[in-house]
Formats: C-alpha cells, structure tokens, sequence
C-alpha cells in the first residue's frame, strides 16, 4: 500500500474520530436529553438493538430503489435511443422530460399515488420520474458524440442506421450511459425515500423513510439516528457496486476509465 | 479507358467558400496519382467528392469502367479513425462486417490483410497500445481489406517522424504494385509525392484549381538510394517550381 493510498484511508477515519468525539462530549458536556440529540454512542447502542427491525424496512426500501434503477435504466436507454433517431423527434419530446425532471417529485407524488392506487407501484413510479433523466440526458448525449471520422469511415461503406447505431453510436455511448447510470442510483433512493414519505403508509410492508417518520413523531430520537445512518449507507453502497459495475463494463476498453485510473 | 474523370468538377461550400473550380482530370487505372498544393487548395474535398463522401456543386465524375460498389474505395484519412473499444483485427474486420460477411469466413482475410503491412499476429492489441505508425497501418489495412480498386489517401503520413514514414512510403509502393492499385495520394511534401508518383497534381489555391499535371519516372528503381539522386532532385525542383507558380498566380 503506498503512502497516499494510507492518507486516503486514515485521513477521514481521524475526522470521523474526532468528530464523533467532539460530539459525544458536547452531548455528556451540556447533559442535552436524547429526544433533542443523543450522543454517537447511543445511537450505535440503538442501532444495535433496533437493527434487525430497522433491517426489514431498509430491505423494503432497497427493493424499491433498485427496481426504480432498473426501470430508469432500461427505459431510459429506450427513451434515448428513440431520442437519437432523428432531430426533430428530440426537439419534440425533451423539452417534455426537462419539465418532468424539474418537476419537484413531492408535489407529484400524491396524485400518482391516488392514480397508482397501488404502494408499490406508486413509490416506483414517483422513484422512476427521480432517476430516469440523468441516463436519458447522458446517453443522448454520447449516441450523438460519435467521432466524425468514424462517421465517415461508416458513410464510406455504406452502413445502415441500424449498423451505425449497434457497431458506432452505442459504443460510443456506453461511458455516457454508464455515467447516467451512477448518478441514476443515488437519485433512485433518494425518489424511493421521498414518495415513501409522501405515501406515510404503516404496516410490516412499510420501508425506513416511514420508521423516520414514526420515530420522530414518538421522539424515539436514538432509532431515528439509527435509520438514518442505515439509509446512508445504503446510499453509499449502491454508489460503490455502481462504481465496480461500471469499471467492469468499461475495463481496457474505454478513455474514460483509463483516465480516472 | 480511364477509371474516372471528373469534368469541369466544382465544389461550392454553403458558407461561400469556392473549394474547387472546374477541375478537369482523367485518371487511369494502375496510376500513382498524387495531389499537392498549399492549405486549402481543395485537396482533401477533392478525395471526399470522389469517394462519394460529399457531392459535387458543379459538373460530373464519370466512372467509364461502372459506377464504384462500397468495396471498390479504400479511404486512408489523416489519423488512423480507429475504433477506440476495438482491437485491431476487429477495426480491419469492419469494412467486412459491414457488408455482411460473417467474422469466421473474414478471419483469413483480415489475417491477411494485416500481414500486408506487417502486422500478422498483433490482431488483438487494442488501438491505444499500438504506435501511431503501426495504427496507421491498421487504417490501411482496414482500406485493402476488401480488395478495393482506387485507394485515397489523405495526408495519411503527416503526423508521423520520418524513418516511420520512409518506411511506410516503401511498404505503400509495395502494394500499390502487388495489388495493381489505383492510388490518389494527398500530401503536402514534394519529396514524398515525387519517390511515390506515376504522376503528379499540382493545385493552387482560390479557388482550387489544377495548375500542373507532371507525369514522373526514373530511370532506377524506387529504393532509398533514388532519394538522394541527382535525377530525383531536379524532379522535386520541378515539381516545386510549379507550386511556387501556382501560389505566385493565386
Ligand atoms: N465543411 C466545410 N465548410 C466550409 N468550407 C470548407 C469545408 N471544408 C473545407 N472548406 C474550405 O474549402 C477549402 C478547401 O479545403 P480542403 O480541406 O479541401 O483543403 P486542403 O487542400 O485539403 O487543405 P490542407 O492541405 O490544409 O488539408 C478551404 O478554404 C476550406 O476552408
Ligand atoms: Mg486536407
């Protein structure tokens, strides 16, 4: 291990250290109760205990967020090829999923919820409308950034637009894609999280923005603490398992990830 | 009966630029044909209107022997045009590919193909581990896949130091009279077009225009020795003559 991989590592563990300490001190130090802020240590005793309960809400959650990342994913890339067909079709429709995509989720998200009239499929749809753009937007981009000679070169030899879409525009693409893709994952919990608050709905099917909701209306602070540290790093590992997938899927093979190595 | 013939061949750019102008100009079968001429004269638009890449503004290109199939022009660009998620073989594959030929029947051809210009047995490196003077072969290599009769080649050298390009300039010889090529070279550098050419375009510039039409021959063979003859001399003086002209006229 060289010396900066070391620093990269010991770095953020001496400022979660101390921060945790600065906490925990500020906390014994002005006796504040743990329904205003319970100290670090009492929460990791709380998500000790409360875990496995916690645990079933994020699994809930996580099934949500990842079939919303499958969906922004899969139609997404559908949207944009159908995108990249011709210029007049893009001029027509993208400025119609700009405004979904300005569109704040939680205004909307009680009206899908009463169309959907079903939870699950609510959540999803109002998570989907929160991650598809970043992989429509992306992938548009890289299907029309094909290098002009290699246009060329497939003009000369007389390729087809379905040759010129699989063989040039797709590879091209797939960076791009892939990029869109890792923004889309972050953007999948966090539209999961907010139609799950704005849906509130109880029950053993209930995922964790519900149980935060729950806990801060009991002022069960410690749990409240608990969840959202679980939620983050849920968030942290659907960012890591993205960032392998995509160096797999663009390993020896493309600029973009030899650049970043 | 000549390969192709443009007559009085013009090409306007929409933004007004006259390009070429009422370029005349037969070319025969088996001729080493090369174009020099200042910056802008027109050279690299006349190799795109004849390999059907743009369209002429004004008059005709005629080919008397039948209208050219896609795998009758090879095009050489300036930088190799490679794809950069392909290995070599599967660039030089890619013409094929194209026109429907499945990878198995291909494999001996671009085998061979690659041979050709000395790369038999590097087919799997990617283009980013090869030289720029071995991904320029590729890029030849990818144009004589398909056995093409006219070869365009457009300042394929330039970016390249100069043992690479002497080297390439005998290796280029050598197909150009194994496959019996029509060959339409571009190349901004007299020396290079006169050890190459059957015969030599002189153009100049505003608007691009012929101003000299020299047919070359020595009387040795084509080998390192001949580039530093007396008679290869007075050949690039001559040539050069007609480009100063050229540029004094325009
Ligand atoms: N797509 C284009 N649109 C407008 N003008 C163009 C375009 N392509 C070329 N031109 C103009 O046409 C003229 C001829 O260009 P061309 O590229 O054929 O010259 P060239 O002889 O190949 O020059 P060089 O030796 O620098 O490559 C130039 O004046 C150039 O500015
Ligand atoms: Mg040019």
């Amino acid at each position: 291990m060289t010396k900066d991989r070391l620093i990269d590592i010991a770095a953020p563990i001496v400022v979660a250290i101390l921060f945790l300490g600065g906490w925990e001190w500020i906390v014994r130090a002005n006796a504040i109760p743990p329904y205003i802020l319970p100290g670090p240590w009492l929460v990791a005793q709380t998500l000790w205990t409360d875990g496995p309960s916690l645990l079933q809400s994020l699994l809930v959650t996580l099934r949500t967020t990842i079939a919303a990342l499958v969906a922004a994913t899969g139609l997404g890339l559908a949207l944009a090829i159908a995108l990249a067909q011709s210029r007049l079709v893009e001029r027509s429709f993208y400025p119609y999923l700009v405004v979904l995509q300005v569109t704040p989720i939680v205004s909307i998200a009680p009206l899908i919820i009463i169309w959907a009239n079903d939870v699950f499929l609510s959540l999803l749809i109002c998570a989907w409308i929160a991650a598809f753009f970043p992989v429509v937007a992306n992938t548009t981009l890289g299907l029309n950034s094909t290098d002009p000679g290699l246009n060329d070169l497939f003009r000369l030899y007389r390729a087809s637009r379905w040759q010129r879409l699989i063989h040039l525009r797709l590879p091209t693409a797939l960076p791009y894609f892939m990029a869109g893709v890792r923004i889309s994952g972050g953007l999948s919990l966090i539209g999961t999280v907010v139609a799950e608050f704005v849906a509130g709905s109880g029950g053993a099917d209930s995922g964790l923005a519900f149980r935060i909701l729950e806990a801060g209306y009991r002022l069960q602070i410690p749990r409240l603490f608990a969840a959202l540290i679980l939620l983050s790093l849920a968030g942290v590992a659907i960012h890591l398992v993205l960032g392998v997938i995509s160096r797999r899927v663009l390993r020896g093979w493309h600029e973009s990830e030899l650049g970043a190595r | 009966m000549s390969l192709l013939q443009l007559q009085n061949f013009g090409k306007v750019y929409p933004n007004g630029t006259r390009a070429l102008d009422a370029i005349d100009l037969a070319v025969q079968p088996g001729e080493f044909l090369s174009l020099v001429g200042p910056s802008g004269c027109g050279k690299s638009t006349l190799l795109r209107l004849i390999s059907g890449l743009a369209d002429p503004s004004a008059g005709r290109i005629d080919w008397p022997a039948g209208a050219p199939q896609a795998s009758d022009i090879g095009f050489v660009f300036q930088d190799a045009t490679l794809l950069p998620w392909a290995s070599i073989a599967d660039n030089v594959y890619l013409p094929l590919k194209l026109a429907g030929v499945a990878r198995a029947p291909a494999s001996a051809r671009i085998e061979e193909a690659l041979a050709m210009v000395g790369l038999a047995g590097l087919g799997h490196l990617l283009p980013r581990e090869a030289s720029g003077g071995m991904r320029m072969r590729v890029s030849i290599a990818r144009a004589l896949v398909t056995e093409p009769k006219l070869l365009l080649l457009d300042e394929p050298f330039a970016a390249l130091d100069e043992i690479t390009r002497f080297k390439l300039n005998d290796d280029l010889l050598r197909l150009w009279r194994e496959r019996q090529l029509t060959v339409l070279f571009v190349t901004h550098s007299v020396f290079e077009s006169a050890y190459l050419s059957s015969r030599i375009v002189v153009m100049a510039a505003r608007p691009g225009r012929i101003a000299a039409d020299l047919p070359i021959a020595f009387d040795g063979p084509r080998t390192p020795e001949l580039r530093t003859s007396a008679e290869f001399a007075a050949v690039c003086r001559r040539v050069s003559g007609h480009l100063a002209d050229g540029m004094a006229a325009s």
